[in-house]
């Protein structure tokens, strides 16, 4: 099977430090590694090689320096890593983004299956998935709890649908949106940090490099970045910045705080 | 006319509507004289629900109601859903669709945006005109740690809205409505088979009123009881961090955080819970945060309105014992 994972570089949300005043991120102060949900799909797509063979490629869009990201992709077993990178593709939202990766897929020709996350930690979107495979006209599941069994033609998974999960099957090419946990068949699948010997092999690899002329023949370059982004970002700010001033009391004192507090509430009587 | 009015989605997949979309009508309804024109709603029912389903929406604040009727089998196909709110944009040209920002919504919405070749914002926390008479979405971002003020330069303007945010508006069955019955054709409904529900949500947990949440302060599965039975005993529902659903000894619907609910209880009793930027991100709207915690530079203090500092068994231990006795 040709599998194609789509890898969004993100900063880590846990180092990350934020420009209180600008309502931005300091995009110094973390380096970009795998956006956590997408770990699961690089996880998925391992265990559906292994079942029917085949190459995973990875596809990315990021600056530059998200190459030490499409490395550990690689090391953790994507055997293509491809990123998209180019001023033109700078300021993109998740139309322009989804558009240009769309584009990516196109151009790299056949595929059975692509996988994601269900969403990133930067953007929280959900987006670019459903988009993705609207522009590629494929169907597609997002937030995928359980991958219950595979063929070479279908798919069925588990997926929230909010009230209830359903049971869903898609025929391929489908695009997949995988939440976490997500179980394969009986198993959980769990990220696991690449061996050493794989570290060293994805240092010596190639990251191959697309450009937006390296789309021409396939997408309107129009489309790409600001230019083709409907959406604009017009004032932005720090939304945890203001704690509360917390009481604070210990053990037993604490026990009749929390009494009081509860029978301030209504919670009890 | 073009572009004028306000489209609402109203989420059907199981045969009833989402009370969500109910909350965006009454949304829509505050916002229209500013916006002009009128507020559609569009749903998809089966033919025996028409009636049903159009009063409701009309009750809840629709002018029009744009129905697609399907047979019950593809009720929860989310291929038929594309198609229909496709058919009700051209229709109705709305300056604005609004869609819940449940799974289900968010799974639809964005390809709905991509075929139509307009922007999308995803899980709102409030959508309002300023003074260029522009339609501004606000959303948080990076985890919850950032607001982000958005506008949409294309046609439609299209958000999902995130249920809760909106309040319930009161029904008036007297109110007037115009239905419109339209039919569609869906080609390739079969390339997704829903084959059914494979398991009801164990609880939803951004509907409790009171979440007693545990984290990596619980040293066994087993002591899972201890706090089960103190949430029972303050009628709250048992939540916890993600470490706990990792470890396999809680269900992932009990997840409170960014990749599990977001929640919005009275009160919000966290145990053993440092305070991870993805579990804050789910529960600092929280009207009233206790936090139970043995270290107090923990990042959950920052948050909470009551901080205990001590062991989160002895304290439990306490609490279950004055909830039961005689002189509480």
């Amino acid at each position: 099977m040709d599998i194609v994972v789509l890898i969004k570089p993100t900063p880590d949300i846990t180092k990350v430090k934020f420009d209180v005043e600008k309502g931005v991120v300091d995009r110094s102060s973390a380096t970009l590694e795998i956006n956590p949900f997408d770990l699961y799909a690089i996880e998925v797509a391992k265990r559906i090689k292994r079942l029917f063979g085949g190459t995973i490629t990875s596809i990315s869009m990021a600056p530059p320096h998200a190459e030490p990201a499409l490395r550990d992709a690689i090391a953790r077993g994507v055997d293509r890593a491809i990123l998209l990178s180019d001023k033109r593709f700078a300021g993109a939202d998740t139309l322009a983004t989804s558009y240009t990766l769309a584009a990516a897929i196109r151009k790299l020709g056949h595929f059975d299956i692509i996988l994601c996350g269900e969403k990133s930690v930067d953007g929280d979107t959900a987006h670019v998935g459903p988009e993705v495979a609207e522009f590629l006209g494929i169907p597609h599941i997002s937030f995928v709890t359980r991958i219950t069994s595979i063929s070479r033609d279908t798919i069925v998974v588990e997926a929230d649908f909010g009230d209830a999960y359903y049971e869903v099957e898609l025929r391929l090419p489908a695009l997949v949106a995988l939440s976490r946990p997500v179980i394969f068949k009986e198993e959980f699948v769990e990220p696991s940090m690449p061996r050493v010997s794989d570290v060293l092999r994805a240092k010596r690899a190639r990251v191959e490099v697309w450009n937006a002329d390296a789309l021409s023949d396939v997408a309107n370059a129009s489309r790409f970045g600001l230019a083709g982004s409907p959406t604009r970002v017009v004032k932005a700010y720090y939304a945890l910045e203001k704690g509360r001033n917390a009481r604070v009391v210990r053990g037993d004192e604490g026990v009749a705080a929390i009494l009081n507090a509860l029978r301030e509430l209504g919670v009890v009587l | 006319m073009n572009w004028q009015g306000i489209l609402v989605y109203a989420e059907n997949y199981s045969g009833s509507i989402n009370r969500a979309s109910f909350e965006l009508l009454g949304k829509a309804r505050e916002l229209i004289p500013k916006v002009g024109g009128d507020v559609y709603a569009t749903v998809v029912t089966n033919k025996e629900s028409v009636e049903r389903h159009s009063k409701e929406l009309v009750a809840f604040g629709a002018d029009k109601v744009i129905v697609y009727t399907v047979e019950e089998m593809l009720l929860p196909n989310p291929v038929v859903h594309r198609v229909a709110l496709i058919n009700a944009i051209s229709y109705a040209k709305p300056r604005l669709v609004l869609v819940p920002a449940t799974p289900w919504g968010r799974s639809i919405a964005p390809r709905v945006a991509a075929a139509i070749g307009t922007g999308i914002t995803a899980d709102c926390l409030d959508v309002y005109i300023d003074e260029n008479g522009d339609v501004v979405q606000v959303r948080p971002a990076f985890t919850g740690n950032i607001i982000a003020h958005i506008k949409t330069l294309t046609n439609p303007v299209m958000a999902t809205v995130r249920p809760g945010v909106f309040p319930l508006p009161q029904p008036r069955y007297d109110r007037k409505g115009e239905v419109i019955v339209r039919d569609v054709s869906v080609p390739n409904a079969d390339s997704v088979k829903v084959l059914g529900v494979s398991k009801k949500k164990a609880v939803k947990l951004s509907e409790a009123e009171v979440i007693v949440a545990i984290g990596r302060g619980v040293k066994s599965k087993e002591d899972v009881k201890l706090f089960e039975e103190l949430a029972k005993a303050l009628k709250a529902q048992l939540a916890c961090s993600r470490p706990l659903v990792d470890m396999g000894w809680m269900e992932r619907d009990r997840q409170v955080g960014f990749s599990g609910s977001i929640v919005k209880p009275k009160l919000y009793i966290a145990l053993g819970i440092s305070g991870a930027p993805q579990h804050i991100a789910g529960m600092k709207d929280s009207k009233y945060i206790i936090a139970v915690n043995i270290d107090q530079s923990a990042p959950i203090v920052k948050y909470s309105d009551l901080v205990v500092i001590g062991d989160i068994y002895d304290i439990a231990k306490k609490l279950l014992h004055a909830l039961k006795s005689s002189q509480f």
